[in-house]
């Protein structure tokens, strides 16, 4: 019996081990002297010193961080509103746009990559942070739109009912009532939506053009062509930065624990 | 209801009706429209419509992709479905502080880079990397095994990426599981095995379902997988109708194939809502 109740937490523990392992051996290399990967040559900060010298990483860093920020604002403001509004139009359009609209995270990255490339020179927009953005902005959305639409379905109607017979408008209503009620899950949204722009490689690659790196395409391209050590620095602090998100996005949960 | 009273409702939709009709709808109406297009003879489009792109799919080289994908897609859906069911289920079961802290264990690996975790296994799989030495050492092989570029590595990738989905919407199912059915079932008589079969297999079967929507449809895609940890070996769809856009400049060709792909990705989604009695995909967010 005693067998019985503990496999379940070793099978647990050892897959967590295994998905650790990768990331914990880029983190530990991150620290060695040497140049290859391989080889242990005793501990060395060398390939930091290396990292905050590339300009060019850096600028990469600037732009995803501008890109992610920008498409989880805009993603928000359109989601949130969405959500809102078609819980009251009660218009038959709703359901076709609502579907069109989560379709980004349905389907594979790919085919979204390949149709804002042919739809943006169609256009004739040029490649550059207007497409990123466009492009970001379009797999964001469905996070911030599903997660606030949950949160409504069990949000009281009575409330807002209220506020209106006692005699608030539309406008009122949304700031002082549903608003505040809805304000973790668009928070969820955004967070999410942050971390799915600051990861995307495939849409980006197809819509950046020539002008504009972001991070995820310009590790991309240094993971394929030839590794530097200083990848390992560089993922180490953005594992870092992770954490710290995680960490924050749990302390919003514990906030409100009734959010998502 | 007057119209009126309706009138900021709309307002507060219109972003929203604009952005997707604009910049979802548009590009999707424009692929298929591309893809029914004639390749100008250097560059770009003709006007002129025909079918030539569906049929250059079924060309044999095109068809193995599919297949090959489609192969690659099965196997590492079955592996993730093997590996994560019964971790999403175990993780259900637990209580209190363990569940906390398996659930913050699980959302850092999943909110990571997922370059990152691949350049991880660069690591581990190259020739006398990580793999090779501790095989080496304990002396199970003779000589490295040379994994990386090659087809298991991108299974290994591939599962290594998306199998977090597959816990968590296995999870999400098990963990709205009413648990008092299995303990009735078990008062009953019933076999552990048995009320697993019965009760809580069915139950979380949607979960399952999910998950295997959310593992499958990417897998079909994710050609920087294919491409750093399986070389040039591995040609997934995805990686052909990046070719065709970036390098080959066959835009129509590229189309059709998303067109393709796309049909067999809503097929799927229609199946799973038939199937699961739901809308939404369990465990998506």
């Amino acid at each position: 019996m005693n067998n019985k109740s503990r496999f379940p937490r070793f099978y647990l523990v050892f897959l967590l081990a295994v998905m650790y392992l990768p990331i914990l051996l880029v983190v530990i290399y991150s620290f060695n002297g040497g140049r290859l990967s391989s080889v242990w040559e005793g501990f060395s900060l060398r390939w930091y010193g290396t990292l905050f010298r590339d300009a060019a990483i850096f600028e990469a860093l600037g732009n995803s961080l501008l890109l992610a920020i920008l498409s989880c604002l805009s993603a928000a403001v359109i989601g949130t509103l969405g959500a809102v509004g078609m819980q009251r139009i009660r218009s038959r359009t709703a359901g076709p746009i609502e579907y069109l609209s989560t379709l980004p995270i349905m389907i594979p990255e790919i085919i979204l990559g390949m149709v804002f490339m042919a739809f943006f020179s169609l256009l004739g927009l040029p490649f550059g942070m207007t497409t990123l953005v466009i492009g970001h902005t379009a797999f964001c959305i469905p996070y911030v739109f599903m997660l606030v639409k949950a949160r409504l379905v069990g949000m009281d109607p009575a409330l807002a009912e209220a506020a209106r017979d006692l005699g608030a408008g539309e406008v009122q209503v949304f700031l002082h009532i549903t608003l505040p009620l809805i304000t973790p899950a668009i928070l969820s949204g955004m967070l999410l939506s942050f971390a799915m722009s600051m990861d995307d490689v495939i849409i980006s690659i197809f819509v950046t053009g020539v002008s504009i790196n972001t991070l995820p395409i310009k590790i991309y391209s240094q993971i394929k062509f030839g590794v530097t050590p200083e990848i390992n620095a560089l993922c180490t602090l953005m594992l870092a930065a992770t954490i710290l998100l995680v960490c924050l996005s749990q302390w919003l949960g514990r906030l409100h624990p009734k959010g998502e | 209801m007057s119209k009126k009273k309706n009138g900021p409702a709309w307002l507060m939709v219109l972003p929203l009706y604009l952005f997707t009709l604009v910049f979802v709808l548009g590009p999707l109406v424009y692929m298929v429209v591309l893809s029914l297009l004639r390749r100008a003879e250097v560059w770009g489009v003709t006007n002129q419509f025909t079918l030539e792109n569906y049929k250059n799919i079924l060309a044999p080289v095109y068809l193995k992709t599919f297949v090959e994908s489609f192969r690659l897609a099965v196997i590492s859906t079955g592996i993730i479905a093997l590996i994560g069911y019964p971790f999403g289920y175990f993780m259900a079961k637990l209580q209190g502080r363990w569940k906390q802290g398996v659930m913050m264990a699980l959302m850092i690996p999943f909110w990571t880079s997922s370059l990152i975790r691949l350049y991880g296994w660069i690591i581990v799989l190259r020739s006398g990397g990580v793999l090779d030495q501790l095989l080496m050492g304990l002396g199970l092989t003779n000589g490295p095994l040379r994994m990386l570029y090659t087809y298991p590595a991108v299974v290994i990738g591939m599962v290594y990426a998306l199998v977090p989905f597959m816990i968590l919407a296995v999870y999400s199912s098990a963990e709205k599981m009413d648990w008092g059915l299995v303990e009735a079932a078990r008062d009953l008589g019933a076999s552990a095995p048995k009320a697993f079969l019965t009760i809580t297999f069915p139950l979380t079967l949607p979960g399952l379902l999910s998950g295997v929507i959310l593992t499958f449809i990417p897998s079909m895609g994710l050609f920087f997988i294919a491409d750093i940890l399986g070389g040039n070996k591995v040609v997934l769809v995805g990686s052909v109708i990046q070719d065709q856009l970036t390098q080959a400049r066959n835009w129509p060709f590229a189309a059709a194939l998303s067109v393709v792909l796309m049909i067999l990705t809503s097929a799927m989604i229609w199946l799973y809502r038939k199937v699961a009695h739901v809308k939404e995909l369990e465990g998506l967010l």
